[in-house]
């Protein structure tokens, strides 16, 4: 090691060290030390102020004992499965579609797209002016001449969930779609090619050769549906503001209104973790999946 | 082929394969589809213009019988958020004094990240970024009491930099996984001519990879405007009442409890709150689809 021409470890590298200083304070502050915060407070009988007085699980124990959390818990896992299936398979069959060489693409691809670029704010305020009984698709199907026709999707506590299923996917498919298309793209023609030559029909290649193969872009859209689904929030405060009455209550706005308005940060932050074990609960194995096998060299990102 | 031949004109086989029963069905689940994708917008649109009486007898879907434009002055000038009645004007200025220190300050931070991450690696650099991307996934609401404590000891809490700190601590992973996989796709035979001809880590930064960073640059851009215009939980939290962005007095003024509910001046404000990602989006097309694609790049 020749000393003149390398300095001193901790020196080394200096102004990379330093360049990073805002990265290394983000993730020891941040991401680790706000979330183990988190986590040992949620063991407290913190109210409105945080306290360290240790109790054990009740805060976790009153939580599950909450009807508004379990209701909120039961919407989260009906909006996930839906949005998640239904995003999914929409995103995949208008992907395969635009793959298709059809005319019009970046037509069709602006249209489906747009309204990933909205907030959820403003989904929200627009689906609730669409859905509103007095107003919307009801009045609309009434005036039509089936006087009878009810819609209470907005006002019985029984479907409002599905409202803000409907609100998701209109937000969320074009994303989707986009990143189905992208991975279809990476197929390669030959595969089409060897599937016809075989007379293998078109939906059989796409069930059992092409979804296959594309296991990486399925995977990698999942986690992140999943990760938007845990944090959903803003589209129930501008929808249905998790009514009427609790009906369409979600974890992130329990979280938020135990900690912000009601004064009761216990219960909050027991919430928001029971929220964080929910993505590691999903994040580990596909992390542990992803990141195993290092051999594989190139991939989408390198 | 030329657009200019007439269509009669016989062209062998197109024709025929461009009315086949697939292509018919391909084309009218596409169009039926982006019926659905569209309405919403067109009847945001369509609502905006019409005055209040009409919207009480027509339907959502008729177009206006006498436009009004009425609607959109009122939403942007006197519309009521709570006590105020200046209209969604005062978010949307708002929203430009947190939006553009955001999107500067959050990629500078991540540029040199990514920079430093990729061609000046040190020890422990890896698990830091590997920390950092498992961040993105974290929930927010497992993080924001203790950030609140941080930003109100550091005297921060309730005004502008407090939510344009936040914004760029939560734009760091995804933005310095986005710069790192660009400076490590350019051939490292540039970084080490310039480092035997004596230049040094900003020198190399602001000289050779800056000038060839330009596409991952209005990537960055892209989706760092969308996600932060559009943002509501940090605004709503870390702004202070004063500063609400656009999205958090948009939702004040809809769903204020008081009051009749305007709801063309509703929808008017709403536009003006999704027009600038919706401008955003379509000029820059191509871009915004790279982005999310780079956004959803594994890491």
């Amino acid at each position: 090691m020749s000393v003149s021409r390398r300095p001193f470890a901790p020196l080394r590298n200096l102004n990379a060290k330093v360049a990073a200083v805002p990265m290394i304070i983000t993730v020891l502050v941040v991401f680790v030390g706000c979330t183990l915060w988190t986590v040992v407070y949620s063991f407290t009988s913190s109210r409105s102020l945080p306290t360290l007085d240790f109790v054990g699980f009740d805060q976790y124990v009153r939580l599950f004992r909450t009807s508004r959390w379990t209701v909120s818990l039961k919407n989260l896992a009906i909006f996930g499965i839906l949005s998640l299936t239904f995003s999914l398979v929409l995103g995949f069959i208008l992907a395969a579609l635009m793959d298709q060489k059809i005319r019009f693409e970046n037509t069709f691809r602006t249209i489906f797209l747009y309204p990933h670029a909205l907030s959820f704010i403003v989904t929200g305020l627009v689906w609730q002016w669409i859905l509103t009984p007095t107003f919307g698709v009801q009045k609309v199907v009434r005036d039509l001449g089936f006087e009878t026709f009810n819609f209470p999707i907005l006002t019985d506590g029984r479907f409002t969930i599905y409202a803000i299923v409907i609100a998701g996917l209109w937000q969320g498919t074009g994303l989707v779609m986009a990143l189905m298309l992208a991975g279809l793209r990476n197929i390669d023609d030959e595969i089409w090619k060897a599937a016809r030559v075989d007379g293998i029909p078109t939906w059989k290649t796409y069930l059992f050769i092409v979804i296959p193969m594309m296991r990486p872009v399925f995977i990698t859209t999942l986690v992140i549906i999943s990760a938007t689904i845990v944090k959903v929030y803003d589209l129930v405060v501008a929808l249905t503001n998790g009514g009427p009455g609790i009906a369409s209550e979600v974890p992130a706005k329990y979280v938020y209104d135990f900690m912000f308005s009601r004064g009761n940060l216990g219960q909050g932050l027991a919430a928001s973790t029971i929220m964080l074990t929910t993505v590691l609960i999903i994040l580990v194995p596909w992390a542990l999946l992803e990141f195993r096998p290092r051999n594989r060299s190139g991939g989408a990102s390198k | 082929m030329s657009s200019s031949l007439p269509s009669f004109e016989p062209r062998g086989h197109r024709p025929k394969r461009f009315v086949s029963p697939a292509s018919i069905m391909i084309y009218s689940v596409l169009v039926v589809a982006a019926i659905y994708y569209l309405i919403p917008l067109y009847v945001m649109v369509m609502t905006s213009l019409k005055g209040m009486p009409e919207i009480r007898l027509g339907n959502i879907f008729s177009p206006p019988v006498e436009v009004t434009f009425q609607p959109w002055a009122t939403a942007w000038n006197s519309a009521c958020t709570g006590l105020y009645c200046e209209g969604i004007k005062v978010g949307f200025f708002n929203s430009m004094k947190i939006l553009i220190p955001s999107v500067i300050l959050s990629i500078i931070i991540a540029s040199v990240n990514g920079y430093a991450l990729s061609n000046w690696r040190f020890k422990g650099s890896e698990l830091f970024f590997t920390v950092l991307i498992f961040g993105a996934f974290i929930p927010y609401q497992v993080m924001l009491y203790p950030l609140v404590i941080i930003t109100r000891e550091l005297g921060i809490f309730g005004t502008l930099t407090g939510v344009i700190v936040i914004h760029t601590i939560f734009g760091m992973p995804i933005l310095t996984l986005l710069f790192r996989n660009y400076f490590v796709s350019l051939p490292p035979e540039l970084f080490k001519a310039a480092r035997v001809d004596g230049a040094g880590f900003w020198r190399i930064f602001l000289q050779i990879m800056l000038p060839m960073s330009l596409p991952i640059f209005v990537v960055a851009i892209i989706l760092q405007v969308t996600g932060i215009w559009n943002d509501f939980l940090f605004g709503v939290i870390f702004a202070g009442t004063k500063n609400f962005p656009m999205t958090v007095q948009l939702n004040n003024i809809v769903n204020s409890t008081q009051g009749v509910k305007e709801y063309n001046v509703n929808m008017a404000a709403t536009i003006l709150t999704g027009a600038v990602p919706l401008l955003v989006y379509f000029f820059s097309g191509k871009y915004f689809v790279r982005g999310i694609a780079a956004g959803a790049v594994k890491g």
